[in-house]
């Protein structure tokens, strides 16, 4: 599998990584990983952007007398180096001595380590738990929690057998942690929908 | 697949007292409208397994917030994920009995409950084998009496336990108790030793019974047992009008009544207590022809002159004379019996033989009351009298004797229980080998004292709350029962607890619905058409 970005900023419960290709962003929800030498984090792409590469400079609109987006970027060929994509990873888990666990891992990921999209091999490995729903529905971040959610299981949903089966046992985990707030539960659910 | 069934887990035990029984979460998948009261499950402790019966079932919901806006009912996906675990089923189970040693896995006897099984311990359908543990197995004690609700196990009842102490049946009329009675008698004559008396009030278990709703008779115990079953009767014409074949007329002397006999029927005949006091009286001055004198007397001085000697109130012996006069047409009564029926009944009981007593057309309660009081009080005597010189070491003791008595209040209500002689069978009797079965409607109008020496009590539908309380008085678990009683069919159930059975259980007495099973009792007599039609004249 091919790497799409490297972490630019590390720390234990998330990292942010910049793409190798402007906007080659992985979906928001979609399982990656980060592979290390004794442990493999795996995050859960949570946000997702592309700026200036200089803080202070901001893009201005081009494309007034352009006929599409391609052609903005194809006469101004230098705006692929002056912007960047980036992309942040809730790190849901790991794998250490070949084994799954849905925990936070000892030590944060390296800056400069390559992220990788994760297989369907490895999210159907993956997902055989929802413990890691836990960390999602209890993280407070820029994007509502609920859609990050339902977001991240309907990826996972993509690669199985049985999608519904797979988003209902999802549903009836969810149902366990959010077991005092239906609301939360409820809007979770109704984003879950296909 | 019925197999797989049965050992399905329905859930775990999330809390629970011995008072109050245990409750336990249900699987998410398990339904919770496959589950029924009166269901059999068992629960595997971490040292021994339980066996209980569910006696609730609930619906419950982890945050309020969803009964109170609950998902769209078209959205089958919430639904599907919502049930099971933020909305669940529980089950309300009471543990009964302890079966085994979870530990060794051996089982053991089964033991009342003195403790709940720990928490999260697995809860499971009661399988066959648990089944056939707890309720024994057909065999030459036990008798297949029907089968639990929705459950195709035996129940089988040890009669020889059974009849070890008095029973009683109960039921609203209409309900099944005849048919019940029936079939525990018939148990009775073929597992176990004791030979039956009965006193037959609707002439419905010697010969050819009736049946509710149905046309015809059914077959009854003479006609499946001729060989041990003899049929005495009170009205040979109406016996022979029915084509019954009796063995004995029974015949009562005026000289055999005793003021016992007359103190019984005070209510009945609405005599005074002025009235049998003067019966005690007269016996004492007339000797045994006392009755005949009494009501021959027209003699206004001779009768004078007797009261002032007697000191009886002209009054009394007037209310007296009438009560009498209202025995004396009763026509099986004779001023003397060529053949004492007592001898006659304890000849054939003596032998081994089974008797029914018929009244015929008598079936007002004053002449079922006199003559089941008579003949049983002097069988009774009979009876001590042998069992005490069987304790000398003499002889052996008498057989055991089961007497059935209908219209059970009338002889063991409150007031004249200490009277009559089956209040002391009922007490006392079963030392000298005589015990009772007790066939009643009203079971609130006997006697506490008397409920509370039945050993086992078979109860069909009752509604009446006062009937219900004293059916139950006493039993563990009575609140759980009360709904299982209320919940009973009108037909065709029945609830045993007590004595024979180790726990209670509702049931279905056994469906003598195949040709094989009636023909057991038929011996085979009858060609298999034959047979098939009384099957179907038997449950029309």
């Amino acid at each position: 599998m091919n790497k799409i970005g490297e972490i630019v900023e590390s720390g234990s419960s998330a990292f942010t990584a910049e793409c190798y290709e402007l906007h080659n962003i992985p979906a928001l929800g979609s399982l990656v990983k980060v592979t290390g030498q004794e442990t493999d984090i795996f995050g859960i792409v949570c946000q997702a952007g592309t700026a200036g590469i200089e803080p202070g400079r901001h893009p201005v609109a081009r494309g007034k007398d352009e006929t599409s987006e391609e052609a903005v970027y194809q006469s101004s060929p230098q705006l692929l180096k002056l912007l960047r994509s980036e992309f942040q990873v809730l790190v849901v888990g790991q794998k250490t001595s070949g084994r799954i666990l849905q925990y936070l891992p000892a030590k944060p990921a390296h800056i400069h380590a390559f992220v990788y999209p994760c297989d369907s091999a490895e999210v159907k490995e993956f997902s055989r738990s929802f413990d890691f729903l836990n960390i999602l529905v209890n993280n407070r971040l820029e994007i509502p929690t609920e859609d990050l959610t339902a977001a991240a299981l309907r990826e996972m949903s993509k690669e199985q057998t049985d999608p519904r089966a797979f988003l209902v046992g999802g549903g009836k985990a969810l149902t366990s942690i959010l077991s005092g707030d239906y609301r939360r539960l409820k809007a979770i659910l109704a984003r879950l929908k296909q | 697949m019925m197999e797989t069934r049965r050992e399905q887990n329905l859930g775990i035990v999330v809390a629970g007292s011995v008072e109050k029984g245990t409750e336990v979460r249900l699987d998410s998948s398990a339904s919770v409208e496959d589950m029924v009261v009166g269901r059999y499950v068992t629960i595997d402790g971490k040292k021994r397994r339980f066996f209980g019966m569910v006696t609730d079932i609930s619906l419950g919901v982890t945050d309020e917030e969803i009964a109170i806006s609950p998902p769209d009912t078209a959205d089958a996906f919430s639904a599907e994920i919502l049930e099971g675990t933020a909305t669940y089923g529980s089950l309300h189970v009471l543990p009964m009995l302890t079966i085994s040693d979870a530990v060794s896995g051996i089982n053991e006897e089964p033991q009342p409950v003195k403790t709940v099984p720990s928490h999260f311990s697995r809860v499971k359908l009661a399988s066959e084998a648990d089944m056939e543990f707890v309720f024994g197995k057909e065999n030459n004690s036990n008798f297949y009496i029907g089968n639990p609700l929705d459950m195709e196990t035996k129940l089988c009842l040890n009669l020889e336990t059974l009849v070890k102490r008095s029973n009683g049946i109960f039921g609203k009329s209409g309900t099944g108790k005849t048919f019940l009675t029936r079939l525990l008698l018939i148990g009775m004559l073929q597992k176990s030793k004791a030979t039956n008396l009965i006193f037959d009030m609707h002439n419905e278990y010697g010969w050819a019974g009736s049946f509710e709703g149905g046309k015809g008779g059914v077959k009854a115990l003479k006609q499946l047992f001729p060989s041990k079953v003899a049929v005495f009767t009170l009205d040979e014409e109406n016996s022979r009008h029915r084509g019954v074949s009796t063995d004995f007329v029974v015949r009562i002397g005026f000289d055999e009544i005793d003021p016992e006999d007359i103190s019984l029927l005070r209510q009945t005949l609405n005599l005074t207590e002025q009235a049998v006091e003067a019966v005690y009286q007269l016996k004492r001055h007339l000797g045994r022809s006392w009755m005949q004198e009494t009501l021959d007397m027209s003699d206004s001085d001779e009768i004078e002159v007797l009261l002032k000697n007697l000191n009886i109130h002209e009054s009394s012996f007037a209310n007296l004379r009438r009560g009498l006069a209202s025995i004396r047409r009763l026509p099986f009564l004779v001023p003397h019996a060529q053949v004492n029926a007592v001898d006659s009944i304890l000849g054939y009981l003596d032998r081994g033989m089974n008797v029914v007593l018929e009244f015929g057309r008598h079936r007002d309660i004053t002449a079922y009351m006199l003559v089941a009081n008579m003949l049983a009080r002097r069988i009774y005597q009979r009876y001590q009298e042998k069992t005490e010189v069987a304790m000398a070491g003499k002889v052996t003791p008498p057989t055991p004797l089961v007497i059935t008595i209908e219209e059970a209040h009338k002889f063991l209500n409150h007031e004249i229980a200490n009277q009559t002689i089956f209040g002391e069978i009922a007490r006392e009797m079963r030392k000298y080998n005589v015990t009772l079965l007790v066939i009643d409607q009203r079971p609130s109008a006997i006697d506490e004292e008397i409920m509370s020496q039945l050993g086992t009590k078979i109860t069909c539908l009752l509604d009446n709350e006062k009937d219900i309380e004293a059916v139950l008085a006493g039993v563990s678990g009575k609140n759980e029962l009360k709904t299982v009683l209320a919940r009973l069919a009108p037909k065709q159930q029945a609830l045993i607890f007590g004595h024979a059975v180790p726990m209670p259980v509702a049931f279905r007495p056994k469906d003598w619905g195949t040709a094989k099973s009636y023909e057991e009792f038929t011996h085979g007599n009858d060609s298999p058409e034959k047979a098939d039609k009384d099957i179907k004249d038997l449950f029309e």
